[in-house]
């Protein structure tokens, strides 16, 4: 049986690197006595996919694992087990079942969503509220990207679903797929270039919201969380 | 939740690894500032990986916080990237738990397990705005105590501490907490506090003893300045190792560390009594855990941690008395359970081999033999009872067994050692290598191979062992030992088979130097953190040019302290050390090394060592008969 497991990530924990978050997981798992599937060969390990990468120094509320069981009690049963052996600043708040054949986590990832701050001291001096509307307006958004192998330039608007400034904040919803995923950082440098600023090193506060998949079509897509695939029982 | 941690989003987000700096692990033990008496800072001074790896740390985390008025937290070395930001920003050391700086707190424990970090010690004090000398803290000041193997020559570092506890911190640390409690009722003050403290068994405060020295330069006398504070303190042990503290809890890192998994202390103490070997003469008399005990630990251990790995610690685990039906319930609790064991290095035989090739991927996995010596003639004077044809016996074994990889460990620079001892290390290589060919058929080899890895360490004596008064290697002799090694082997018929790997010897000499010092080492030591040292015992971090040009500057020569053979009448810095082992047997055992005399190990017939007065452990179990 194959759930999903949605998590919070918060407080200083934030600065627990994904990998490391892998980690906490499978020790979890073994101190919750989950009866998880492992994989067969001379070093088995547990069945696991993560949704998008969370960089380190974020939060958030909506952080995706997919395992495998061989039994359980309930999704219910899941869930406080594994809350009982976390820590402050890990917290599951759903698990469901996956139905047959449902693609994983990891392959599943079309969009994400994030609340994004500045950080005291840190604000620009520009009014980007009013700059806003001008920039989201515009047919190419192009960024220079830093690559292994050197620089490419990619066009951010196709990816950008929603951009929105409310009470002090960014809400926006962006593309994280593994072929286009868009990081907040950089459309806040392009928006912060665009009036004629740049973005101080670690300026912003952000906050993951909730990871999305695609379930529409090539021509209407429709976006939904992804812990909407599974079902609670 | 921002605030609750001491260094900000800034400086986390511009360092290395910030999960060394904000605490948070599972199992880490958080309590009521208003609910408790006495806060405890303990401290690995190392990286966090290093210091979350040690099994003592743990141990003792374990005990202070189950007692109700400690609060006990832990407190590593902050990396060099870490530690110029809290330089520049003057930010206090702090301890993990309660983020809260340690110079708020009432002691400082500092375990100390090699020389190479004393000066790491002193950035501890440091960027804790602690005063690096005892005798400058004022009564705000938390007390700085110091434990583990090196307090065991502590006068290097006498300057630095308060107190040095000496031996195995499960007994007094209690009836320390206390005396400090009711000190701080009474309002004695520090130096009080200090002065009682020195009647407790185990506890040496420097400062209420005096050193005088001879023109020589070796110590003329060492004597109690007061009334009353014992002219000789005896270390501290646990005499029954099953009905005491241990972490069922362990704290669980985020990040991975050097030992990344349950550890079980499955006995304290050898039996084998090796004269170089300081762990084995320092922690006697062996005394064993109760197997059914341990096996209820693992498995306690295992579900609170959720760690998918278990590694057995002890000295000479082989001689465990109940290591089969221990090693037999790992294996079948921890296979069911998805859950690796790692083996500690055991004996090579039939069990061992069998035990392996269960646990390990005997294509992947290695053999490791620690002969020492190259030759049966240096075997004996070291007293290392592994034999030539025991290895070769084992060898074959594994060889048929599957196994292709043989790891050989050595040390240059022995007393006594001749050339002719080293070619041995050559020659040992070559024959396993010989047993290789012999006992596998050509079609039968993987890859057609054997591989040999041979690697020798540089020998420093250490202080409570029979080669205490030995005469070390410079670096010159030590490295020319390695380039002899590294020409015999090449000479060697199968030498194809064999890779050879040697340390840098300017480490091994200044570790010397520290290992068999006196107190007149701590301005060089202070010296040398003040000109920019710490992590000494990184490599890429050590500047030995600085350590030769410090010890010139303070008058010292470091040849004084290493490359000297010491009569055995000498008062040595740490003569005033009863580490349960008498002088008498040291000498005995040093003048049998000269004769290339081996001795029995505890099994076989007591040596008379002196570690009987415990009244415990292997002392008091019957010997066999004598043929």
């Amino acid at each position: 049986m194959k759930l999903r497991v949605k998590f919070r990530k918060f407080g200083p924990i934030r600065f627990i690197g994904h990998l490391d978050v892998m980690r906490f997981f499978q020790k979890a798992i073994r101190r919750a006595g989950i009866d998880v599937a492992y994989t067969t060969g001379f070093s088995p390990h547990q069945i696991m996919s993560f949704a998008a990468p969370l960089g380190v120094g974020l939060c958030s509320n909506g952080e995706y694992m997919d395992i495998e069981v061989n039994s359980m009690e309930s999704c219910q049963d899941i869930l406080e087990r594994l809350n009982r052996v976390s820590v402050p600043g890990i917290e599951v708040i759903s698990v469901k079942i996956l139905p047959e054949g449902a693609e994983n986590a990891m392959a599943s990832v079309a969009a994400a969503s994030y609340t994004v701050r500045f950080r005291e001291g840190k604000e620009p001096a520009a009014d980007i509220e009013a700059a806003l509307p001008g920039f989201l307006e515009r047919e190419h958004i192009p960024i220079t990207k830093k690559t292994k192998k050197g620089s490419r330039e990619v066009d951010l608007k196709p990816g950008i679903f929603r951009l929105e400034w409310q009470s002090g904040a960014f809400f926006m919803l962006v593309d994280a797929s593994s072929g286009g995923n868009i990081k907040p950082v950089q459309l806040l440098e392009a928006l912060l270039a665009e009036c004629g600023e740049t973005l101080q090193e670690n300026a912003l506060s952000i906050t993951r919201e909730d990871v999305y998949t695609d379930i529409g079509t090539k021509d209407t897509p429709e976006l939904v969380p992804l812990e909407d695939i599974g079902s609670p029982s | 939740m921002e605030g609750q941690l001491a260094l900000s989003e800034d400086i986390l987000m511009k360092i290395e690894k910030p999960e060394r700096y904000i605490g948070h692990e599972v199992n880490s033990v958080v309590k009521d500032k208003d609910k408790i008496r006495v806060r405890f800072a303990m401290c690995f001074p190392d990286v966090y990986e290093i210091g979350m790896s040690h099994l003592g740390i743990q141990i003792l985390y374990d005990m202070f916080n189950s007692m109700e008025d400690v609060w006990c937290e832990r407190v590593y070395s902050p990396w060099i990237d870490l530690d110029a930001v809290m330089r520049s920003e003057k930010i206090p050391l702090f301890a993990l738990e309660s983020q809260d700086p340690v110079k708020d707190f009432d002691f400082l424990g500092i375990t100390i397990q090699y020389e190479m970090c004393y000066t790491n010690i002193l950035q501890v004090l440091d960027l804790s705005q602690i005063p690096l000398l005892a005798k400058e803290r004022g009564e705000d000041c938390p007390i700085v105590i110091g434990g583990g193997p090196c307090v065991y020559n502590p006068e290097p570092l006498a300057d630095f501490f308060d107190i040095f506890y000496i031996g195995e911190g499960e007994t007094q640390y209690r009836n320390l907490i206390t005396l400090y409690e009711h000190c701080k009722e009474e309002q004695t003050g520090r130096e009080e506090f200090l002065r009682r403290a020195a009647k407790l068994p185990g506890m040496y405060v420097p400062r209420f003893y005096a050193v005088e020295y001879n023109e020589d330069g070796t110590i003329h006398s060492f004597t109690p300045v007061e009334d009353g504070i014992p002219a000789t303190v005896r270390k501290e042990i646990v005499t029954d190792v099953t009905d005491t503290y241990y972490p069922m809890k362990p704290v669980v890192p985020f990040i991975k560390v050097t030992q990344d998994r349950v550890v079980l202390e499955i006995q304290r103490g050898c039996i084998r009594g090796c004269r170089f070997c300081q762990a084995g003469q320092l922690y006697r008399p062996v005394r064993e855990r109760d197997v059914e005990t341990l096996k209820k630990y693992a498995m306690e251990m295992l579900k609170n941690t959720g760690h998918e790995e278990i590694s057995l610690s002890s000295l000479s685990s082989s001689d465990y008395s109940k290591l089969p039906e221990l090693i037999d319930f790992l294996i079948e609790e921890c296979g069911r359970q998805h859950i690796n064991i790692s083996l500690p290095s055991l004996r090579i035989d039939a069990f061992s081999l069998d035990v392996m090739s269960k646990v390990q991927d005997v294509k992947k996995s290695s053999l490791t033999f620690a002969p020492e010596a190259g030759s049966q003639r240096l075997r004996n004077v070291i007293n290392k009872g592994l034999t030539e044809e025991a290895i070769l016996r084992g060898s074959a074994l594994a060889f048929e067994g599957g196994w292709t990889r043989v790891k050989l460990y050595f040390m240059l620079g022995l007393p006594t050692e001749t050339e002719e001892d080293i070619r041995g290390i050559a020659e040992l290589s070559n024959k396993i290598a010989a047993v290789f060919f012999e006992t596998v058929p050509k079609e039968k080899r993987v890859n057609g191979k054997v591989q040999i890895v041979a690697s020798t360490s540089f020998f420093v004596p250490k202080p409570f062992t029979p080669f205490q008064w030995a005469k070390q290697c410079t670096k010159e002799e030590f490295l020319d030992k390695a380039y002899q090694t590294r020409t015999a082997i090449s000479e060697q018929l199968n030498q194809k088979s064999i890779k050879y790997n040697w340390h840098e010897a300017d480490a091994s000499v200044m570790e010397g130097v520290l290992a068999r010092g006196d107190r007149r080492l701590g301005e060089v030591i202070r010296r040398v953190y003040e000109k920019g040292s710490f992590y000494d015992a990184w490599g890429e971090y050590y500047h030995n040019d600085r350590w030769l040009e410090t010890i010139a500057e303070c008058g010292l020569s470091g040849d004084f302290y290493t490359h000297r053979e010491r009569p055995v009448d000498e008062i040595l810095p740490w003569d005033f050390i009863d580490c349960g082992i008498t002088k008498e047997f040291l000498v005995r055992e040093w003048e049998k090394a000269k004769r290339e005399e081996v001795s029995d190990n505890c099994k076989q017939k007591c040596q008379g060592c002196g570690a009987a007065q415990f009244g415990c452990g292997i002392c008091f179990e019957p010997k066999p008969e004598t043929p």
